[in-house]
């Protein structure tokens, strides 16, 4: 069809809205989003295409369009690499552990809501979301400095009790606790703002009349509290878990060593090891793993977020 | 910690006892005492790091007090001695400026047609940013990419790719679309003001909070990135801080970890790390620790928008 004959008839189809909106009203406006987009396109869409690759043999020399399909033969390398089940379960356990501590910053978040003396609150609060800005590099090192066995923080304040030494970082087991509870003292203030933000939502109403029916603090909690920000719980509990296999490698590849890889090796980080760190390169070898670890993360998203439609009533999409 | 509550005390705790039941009174003893507990376990870790660094490496035999056995600024002399923490230090700084202001404006001009409801090709655009935060290419793609485009090594490998945070964009949109009303929009336009003015000097002189805001999410992301850069940049001398840092700080660390013997310039190395480690930490953090108690207000503020959109 031709836009001369739409334009002509002056009909209001979709098509003729947008040349107007597009050539005279709001001429500017795609200008303007002429540069983020290209970016997106470029930066993100251009590498969602090249994730091909995972289902080919990259050789540099033929480039991406050119190099052989292969189907899923890098896949079932993975999925019969000898440590497959260590670094599978691996992920699985850091990541479950997280989610375990996920709820603390609602606790904290609880906790700071019914401080009544409001500096000493302020300032609390204020020294709580300090960690959050340090950097993942910083936050490692003073990690291996606190847990050194000569003259660490964490030692001295043991040995007050009569703890002996001992070089935590080498111990596999305590590996993830480390990580866990590091994780948790620089993310707990800061994560708990979004939860004070719901709290502060919550009509005072609600309060008042709980208060005058007799109820005390511990039944407001349960009753008025927890029902307010559970919304807000469900959607950022959806949103971790669409990354229950990827999230923190920055962090574990700093706190990685020889002796405690058994527990540390990651797919994120295995993947990272075999794709670029490596000597000899296997590009699509470990694209194949980051694309296995993408679609177990949007499988996780989609569930959850059905089971928390279905429970609660509160969904991403 | 006795003396921030002390002036109110009698005042405060006499309001606050009267009239409770017992469970109420139960819950706020142990909510007093856990966020104190808190304070101290946060609070303490980044004392002991500051004193630290004024006491020349550690303050170990000291058992847990925090006042050393003397001051000194070794340990930041130490840290100024060393050539690779002056040009990381630089190369930070400069990307931390490239990179921020190429953010706010791309940031800028896709959060503005988006937040305007008139704008037809609205939906398309913003289905576009949404499918990028669920999905993306993943390192190796990128990495290609990165290197077709001919950016190894360069700079703009590290301010480009993260120039668009999709849920930065649809803070700073909600922001625009809530604050600003079309009512003043329709008013302008019909005064003769164009799209691009209306941003420039109307919209953008009204949004000073959000645009710090951002501005900071971003400085602080970059500031505190090390991942990007130590893929994309191979020259020692175009490393920013943070891969500086890795190497003295936890490289050599896990390395003196797990082998015994050590080279001539390892064991130099390690001597100097010893010595800097904490002075390090302080340095590298300055600037974040400067403008925080400034900006802390903002990012709370921040969250909040972002938390009423989800």
């Amino acid at each position: 069809m031709s836009v001369k004959t739409i334009q002509g008839a002056k009909t209001k189809s979709y098509l003729s809205r947008l040349k107007k909106d597009m050539f005279s009203v709001n001429g500017a406006l795609y200008l303007m989003i002429l540069v983020p987009m290209a970016i997106l396109i470029i930066f993100h869409y251009v590498p969602m295409w090249g994730v091909q690759i995972a289902f080919k043999d990259f050789r540099a020399s033929l480039g991406i369009t050119e190099s052989p399909w292969v189907g899923l033969k890098h896949f079932k390398k993975f999925f019969s690499y000898y440590r497959f089940g260590d670094v599978m379960r691996n992920t699985l356990m850091i990541n479950l552990y997280d989610l375990a501590t996920f709820p603390l910053s609602l606790v904290l978040a609880i906790l700071f809501n019914y401080i009544g003396a409001q500096k000493y609150k302020r300032f609390v609060q204020t020294v709580s979301y300090a960690p959050h800005f340090i950097s993942t590099v910083v936050m490692c090192s003073m990690i291996l400095q606190f847990l050194s066995a000569r003259g660490g923080l964490i030692n001295a304040f043991l040995g007050v009790f009569g703890v002996p030494a001992v070089n935590y970082m080498a111990k596999p087991q305590y590996f993830y606790t480390i990580y866990i509870w590091s994780g948790v003292w620089q993310g707990i203030g800061y994560s708990s703002i979004i939860y004070i933000a719901a709290l502060a939502g919550i009509s005072p109403e609600l309060h008042e009349a709980a208060i005058v029916d007799g109820a005390n603090i511990w039944q407001r909690i349960w009753h008025i509290d927890i029902p307010g920000v559970l919304p807000t719980f469900c959607i950022l509990l959806i949103m971790r878990c669409g990354s229950l296999l990827s999230v923190g490698y920055e962090k574990v590849l700093l706190l990685q060593n020889n002796l405690n890889s058994t527990v540390s090796e990651v797919i994120s980080t295995y993947s990272y090891k075999v794709g670029l760190a490596s000597s000899s390169p296997q590009y699509s070898y470990s694209s194949a793993i980051g694309l296995f670890t993408s679609l177990i993360n949007m499988i996780m998203l989609i569930i959850v977020n059905k089971i928390s439609d279905r429970l609660s009533g509160s969904s991403l999409f | 910690m006795s003396q921030t509550i002390r002036p109110h005390r009698k005042s405060y705790w006499k309001r606050a006892i009267s009239g409770r039941s017992t469970g109420d009174l139960i819950f706020l003893g142990l909510d007093y005492l856990l966020i104190t507990l808190l304070l101290i376990i946060i609070a303490y870790p980044l004392l002991y790091v500051v004193v630290s660094s004024f006491a020349g490496g550690s303050l170990y035999g000291n058992g847990l007090s925090l006042i050393p056995e003397r001051w000194t600024l070794e340990g930041y002399r130490a840290v100024f001695e060393y050539k690779y923490v002056w040009t990381g230090y630089r190369n930070s700084l400069i990307i931390l400026v490239m990179s921020t202001s190429i953010a706010m404006v791309v940031t800028t001009l896709c959060a503005y047609p988006l937040s305007r409801k008139d704008f037809m090709g609205r939906k398309f655009c913003m289905t576009l940013c949404m499918i990028t935060m669920y999905f993306g290419g993943g390192m190796i793609p990128t990495y290609l990419l990165i290197k077709d485009l001919g950016l190894l090594n360069t700079w703009w490998a590290l301010v480009l790719p993260g120039s668009l945070s999709v849920y930065n964009m649809i803070v700073m949109r909600t922001y625009f679309s809530s604050q600003i009303p079309d009512e003043m929009r329709e008013a302008a336009q019909i005064d003769g003001c164009g799209n691009w003015r209306f941003l420039l000097q109307i919209v953008l002189p009204l949004s000073g909070p959000i645009l710090a805001v951002i501005a900071l999410y971003y400085s602080v992301t970059r500031w505190n990135a090390y991942f990007s850069s130590m893929l994309y940049i191979r020259t020692k001398e175009l490393l920013p801080l943070p891969n500086i840092l890795r190497e003295i700080l936890i490289l050599n660390q896990s390395q003196s970890l797990t082998t015994s013997m050590a080279s001539e310039e390892q064991a130099d190395l390690e001597k100097r790390a010893e010595l800097m480690k904490y002075s390090l930490i302080i340095v590298s953090s300055l600037p974040m620790m400067v403008i925080y108690p400034f900006v802390q207000k903002y990012f709370v503020k921040g969250t909040m928008i972002g938390a009423v959109k989800g």
